[in-house]
């Protein structure tokens, strides 16, 4: 399924920070959204998955097409592994777990409780949601935070396929994961008006609310 | 839905969940009452419905802030608004988990502890159904004040300051059915409107509270 859209402005905080943004992925296809820290990636991605409204513009298809994964892994921590991805496929309606957790390498930690996990094998749990999912537009904010560079060659296979598979994929990285074919997208150009104003001026700007 | 309702008694039950908390409360204040108004029994007997109703109602209160917020936390809540079940349904469904961990056991020891305040034996079946059917309320309410206040930082002060007057209509009704019962009076006046005011914030506070969280979530 093919993610489009158009004339898209965002605000964080009550500020427009990016506007008349426009970008389509076909199926098959993944897009890197790249900028300086602050410029607004994290909230284009919670615009498009429907977490937040956009000021203007379109994005198709609808949130119940997209999959979203953020900073947080949605991990209990007194739940072990696979209820905790047990719970999420219930709620997706997906059936088995186990192929989920073998996708990413997490059938020997199943039985433990989350708590017990590092922050890669934490990141690795929250990614495993998206295989249960099943939509067609992954929408990845981050995704290979704390993860070593095995697991992310290895999350990159994962990509590969789903979007093999006909899916699309819109993420952010600051890690080269060695897509073929990964188009890249500067998000610098669309930086709205006030924004542009706020970054000239430093002093007392604070990018923790961003 | 099922497996979210599923998924929050399991948490509650486990280790830091927070069952029994409530319950533990609830005994305290119950036991500590008469230490403080003296072991008369027919003065005790005459304020056990009120006590044993406000008691309650601070009990259902000391679990609501974690209800939302430690779903907030972990991310858990934005996946959830992202998922295919109405977040409507997602806020009903915590709602009975909370009522089904804090209401429903305080509405079946409530009785038990009855004894210790001296409430008369012909109170006790009321006091019980009044508590079974006011604290749905209590936990939906709650959950309202606790989705309003979800995005706050230690959100805990503003959460009773909003949630407990809203509790004032269902604690009138209840405690008098209380009372009524313990005096051998009709019930059915304050019973029915206890019963409507959960049947009402039932029907109308899912939407709002998935409305406030819909908006704390930006």
């Amino acid at each position: 399924m093919d993610l489009i859209v158009t004339e898209l402005s965002v605000a964080r905080g009550g500020i427009a920070i990016l506007a008349g943004l426009g970008f389509s992925v076909t199926a098959g296809n993944a897009l890197v959204l790249r900028g300086p820290n602050g410029i607004g990636k994290t909230t284009v991605l919670r615009t498009i998955a429907g977490l937040q409204p956009a000021l203007t513009g379109r994005v198709a298809p609808g949130p119940d097409q997209i999959a979203w994964s953020g900073h947080a892994d949605a991990v209990k921590a007194t739940l072990t592994v696979r209820e905790n991805l047990a719970f999420w496929a219930a709620i997706y309606g997906a059936g088995d777990v186990e192929p989920a957790l073998a996708d990413l390498h997490l059938i020997e930690l199943a039985d433990r409780p989350a708590q017990t996990l590092s922050a890669g094998q934490k990141r690795r749990l929250g990614l495993a949601r998206l295989l249960l999912s099943d939509r067609p537009v992954w929408v990845l904010d981050e995704p290979t935070v704390s993860l070593d560079a095995a697991t992310v060659a290895h999350f990159a296979t994962l990509l590969a396929r789903h979007l093999g598979q006909g899916g699309a994929a819109l993420l952010t990285s600051h890690v080269d994961l060695g897509l073929h074919g990964a188009q890249e997208l500067d998000l610098s150009p669309y930086r709205a008006r006030g924004a542009a104003h706020m970054q000239a001026s430093p002093a007392g700007f604070d990018e923790a609310f961003l | 839905m099922i497996a979210l309702l599923l998924r929050d008694l399991r948490l509650a039950t486990r280790a830091g969940g927070g069952f029994g908390l409530s319950l533990t409360f609830f005994l305290i204040l119950v036991t500590l009452v008469p230490f403080g108004v003296g072991p008369e029994g027919g003065r005790l007997a005459t304020i056990a419905p009120g006590i044993l109703w406000v008691g309650a109602l601070l009990a259902s209160l000391l679990s609501l802030d974690r209800l939302f917020a430690l779903d907030h936390e972990d991310g858990t809540l934005e996946q959830l608004a992202t998922a295919p079940l109405p977040l409507e349904a997602v806020v009903a469904m915590k709602a009975i988990a909370h009522w089904l961990t804090t209401g429903l056991p305080l509405a079946l020891i409530a009785p038990l502890l009855g004894v210790l305040l001296h409430l008369p034996g012909a109170a006790m079946p009321w006091l019980a159904l009044s508590l079974a059917l006011g604290t749905p309320a209590l936990s939906m309410i709650g959950a309202f004040g606790a989705g309003l206040t979800v995005g706050l930082k230690r959100g805990g002060l503003l959460l009773s300051l909003l949630v407990l007057p809203l509790y004032v209509p269902t604690l009138i009704f209840g405690a008098e059915v209380a009372r009524r019962g313990a005096e051998g009076a009709a019930t059915g006046t304050p019973m029915a409107f206890l019963g409507a005011i959960t049947l009402g914030t039932l029907a109308l506070l899912p939407y709002a509270t998935a409305a406030a969280i819909r908006v704390n979530l930006r």
